[in-house]
């Protein structure tokens, strides 16, 4: 898949830690030395405090661009990016005017050539301006680099709409990936479907509203045996529903978001705006099966569904906000901290779901720390303790569901492309 | 921090202790005397009461006035029409440049759950929450859970049934909470449509059997709101059915049970009106105590306000 970056000068450099890379195995303590952004040499290396890991690749971002470069821009998303530890990420195309033609996805990698720090991809829209009517033309798109086609923050709420959209998008050659809502089920929806909801009052968004959409979009993509990925997975009911799946040999895929491994509806109670996104937070039990998914394998990927929003939007009463919370410059942390410290998710299996395993899905190039190959690396100081606040994101954008928190783990330095592309 | 906040403001029944609502239902019996002697109290002389009401409001709004004026405060009434906030201006925008006035008490109403912790957040003032979107009507329960106790003379195990739009209603949620702190019971008995899962949890019975209603000592009729009805949004099949399935009318009033009803009533939808208008209603008590009990509450911030500023002088000392 073609991901688009500046492109300058590659880095030459030396890093020293310990190397762990799950997908290929490696595990030990060894300098690094990077040759115009080429690993030219790997030798064995004294005990270090920092681990250098693939770098992360992010399916899931929104930059805002076009149409909200007040929230985000190119430049901005992908400094945040970097500053999470990414080497690639891919943007979602609900913007405006939504990413449905050839011209605007030429646009905005035309764009990326001289704006993106990290490589991005882009998706493009499933239909016509995500109006869920006609099909775009998928294999013009697919040719100007159109990594997958999702109708992002909307459903496609007709079925024969969407048995179309995976009957044809075998032509571009690219699969489809979904945001399940049935938006009847979800309409006036705040908050999940529970205790939390019915005691503040907010409009119930029922785990259901989710699963079932899951359940259609799964047995449409085994009927027309075409791959699928699952967008931003948050109810227990839709992971059973992926397994079993997977079990009957549908190529069907999965991805979580931090926040929703992370935290439940609890934090709602707060009526923080900042804890609302779609899918919501939803139950103590939900969370533990998304975990549970992440760590056997179901799910193959952590992706932040990164939503910058304008800080006069979110600081509003809950029901008025719009959904969505910022990820990039947290995930990292806020995994190793709720996750991994607690001894729930290995350090291993963290890595792997953060870097090849969305890579794998996309069929991105999995980043891999090996001699010759280009160097693509997180740097990751596992005891630097370090509080998120406002002021301290490279994104435009400040809607962070952990503002405030102390967190335990840190992205110290990037390289993705061959370029250090972040340093702290 | 939190016991802090929940001191310095009236947000949510959740907020309080029953010790709480203790000391304000006995600060609102004496203030019931001053109310019916027609007198003024000194207590808030030379402080500002903002009422800042989002949503349309009779009774509430001026039961608030009244009790400020009661209490000799300054007040002021802003309400989201006619003023700047049908120009676009946010809710913090709003506060702050009420914060100009240095008003030390606001009564907010709004229509989104949330809103009066904005404001909290927002201005130095103490806030009093005068109904937040579905969430929370503190005053109205704090009233309710009063009058309750006025006529029976207990509140230590009495039952009482809240009966209709659940899901909607922030007088119920308030209610079953104040209850609660009292040793009251609460059975809600609605519709399964207007019944939202998991309200249990807010430590009641729920039924969707109006028969329910016999074991209670009071009946709490909630207001069906029409706006509820709306196409596509439309809970139940029509009016009609809802009267006839859950409309309190005489025969389904036991006698000993009372009536209550928080008002604006719907006569002939959630409740008859020979129910409304039969000396067991306590409906008129509930304006009544409306005003006793609003005294009450700015008074107990008031002085709550004063103790603050007393240890602060000590500490200084």
């Amino acid at each position: 898949m073609k991901l688009t970056c500046r492109n300058g000068r590659r880095d030459s450099l030396t890093l020293e830690g310990r190397v762990l890379a799950p997908a290929q195995g490696i595990d030990e303590n060894l300098r690094i030395t990077i040759e115009h952004g080429v690993i030219a040499r790997l030798e064995p290396a004294l005990a270090s405090s920092l681990v250098l890991a693939p770098a992360f690749v992010d399916p899931h971002v929104h930059l805002r661009t076009p149409g909200r470069e007040d929230e985000e821009t190119l430049q901005s998303g992908t400094e945040a990016a970097a500053a999470g530890g990414y080497c690639a990420i891919v943007a979602m195309p609900n913007t405006d005017p939504v990413v449905d033609s050839a011209i605007v996805l030429e646009g905005l990698v035309r764009r990326a050539e001289t704006e993106a720090v990290v490589p991005t991809g882009f998706m493009a829209a499933i239909s016509k301006g995500q109006r869920g009517e006609e099909l775009t033309e998928m294999a013009e798109l697919a040719g100007a680099g159109a990594i997958a086609f999702t109708d992002d923050g909307s459903p496609v709420v007709s079925a024969g709409l969407m048995r179309r959209a995976l009957q044809y998008s075998a032509v571009g050659g690219r699969q489809l990936a979904v945001h399940c809502q049935e938006p009847t089920l979800s309409a006036n929806g705040h908050a999940h479907e529970g205790e939390i909801a019915a005691e503040l009052g907010l409009g119930p968004y029922p785990s259901l509203a989710e699963s079932l959409m899951v359940e259609r979009d799964l047995a449409l993509a085994g009927s027309e045996e075409r791959p699928l990925h699952l967008m931003h997975l948050s109810a227990k009911e839709s992971v059973e529903a992926l397994a079993r799946a997977q079990a009957n040999n549908v190529a069907a895929t999965g991805e979580v978001t931090p926040h929703h491994l992370c935290r439940s509806e609890d934090a709602v109670r707060s009526l923080d705006a900042n804890m609302k996104m779609n899918p919501p937070l939803r139950a103590e039990d939900d969370r533990q099966a998304l975990v549970q998914a992440l760590a056997d394998g179901t799910i193959a990927a952590i992706a932040t569904d990164h939503a910058p929003h304008a800080r006069e939007e979110k600081d509003v009463p809950f029901e008025e906000a719009p959904f969505g919370v910022t990820g990039l410059e947290t995930a990292f942390a806020a995994l190793h901290t709720s996750l991994v410290l607690p001894g729930v998710l290995s350090l291993e299996t963290l890595l792997e779901r953060m870097s090849s395993g969305p890579a794998r899905v996309f069929g991105i190039a999995e980043p891999h720390i090996e001699l010759g190959g280009e160097a693509n690396i997180a740097v990751l100081d596992l005891d630097a303790e370090w509080t998120v606040s406002e002021d301290g994101f490279r994104s435009r954008s400040a809607n962070s569901w952990l503002l405030g928190e102390t967190l335990r783990g840190r992205v110290v330095k990037t390289i993705a492309d061959g370029r250090v592309v972040f340093a702290l | 921090m939190a016991e802090q906040e929940a001191r310095r403001h009236l947000l949510s029944i959740a907020d309080l202790t029953g010790a709480d609502v203790e000391r304000i239902l006995g600060l609102a019996g004496r203030m019931a005397e001053v109310a019916a002697a027609g007198e003024k109290l000194p207590t808030l002389r030379g402080r500002t009461v903002v009422n800042l009401f989002y949503e349309s409001s009779t009774r509430t709004s001026t039961s608030f006035e009244l009790a400020a004026k009661r209490l000799s405060a300054d007040t002021l009434t802003v309400r989201a029409s006619g003023s700047s906030v049908d120009k676009g201006e946010s809710l913090r925008d709003t506060v702050e440049t009420l914060a100009a006035y240095r008003p030390d008490v606001i009564v907010v109403r709004h229509p989104a759950a949330g809103a009066p912790g904005i404001v909290a957040r927002a201005s130095a003032a103490n806030v009093v929450n005068a109904g937040d979107g579905k969430h929370q009507h503190p005053t109205q329960a704090l009233l309710d859970v009063y009058t309750i106790g006025e006529t029976l003379g207990r509140l230590e195990g009495v039952q009482v049934a809240i009966v209709g739009d659940v899901l909607h209603s922030r007088v119920a949620r308030s209610l079953v909470q104040a209850l609660r702190l009292v040793g009251a019971h609460s059975t809600l008995v609605a519709p399964p449509t207007l019944l939202p899962r998991g309200i249990e949890s807010l430590g009641c019975e729920v039924s969707t059997d109006i028969a329910a209603v016999a074991a209670a000592d009071v009946i709490y009729v909630l207001r069906m709101q029409r706006e509820r009805m709306a196409a596509g949004e439309a809970f139940i099949p029509s009016l009609g059915e809802y009267t006839a399935l859950y409309g309190i009318t005489p025969e389904r009033v036991r006698p000993g049970q009372l009536v209550m009803h928080p008002g604006p009533m719907n006569r002939g939808i959630e409740i008859d009106p020979r129910v409304a208008d039969a000396p067991y209603s306590l409906v008129t008590e509930q304006v009544r105590s409306g005003l006793a009990v609003r005294m009450a509450v700015l008074a107990d911030l008031a002085v709550d306000l004063e103790a603050i500023a007393a240890e602060a002088l000590v500490e200084l000392a």
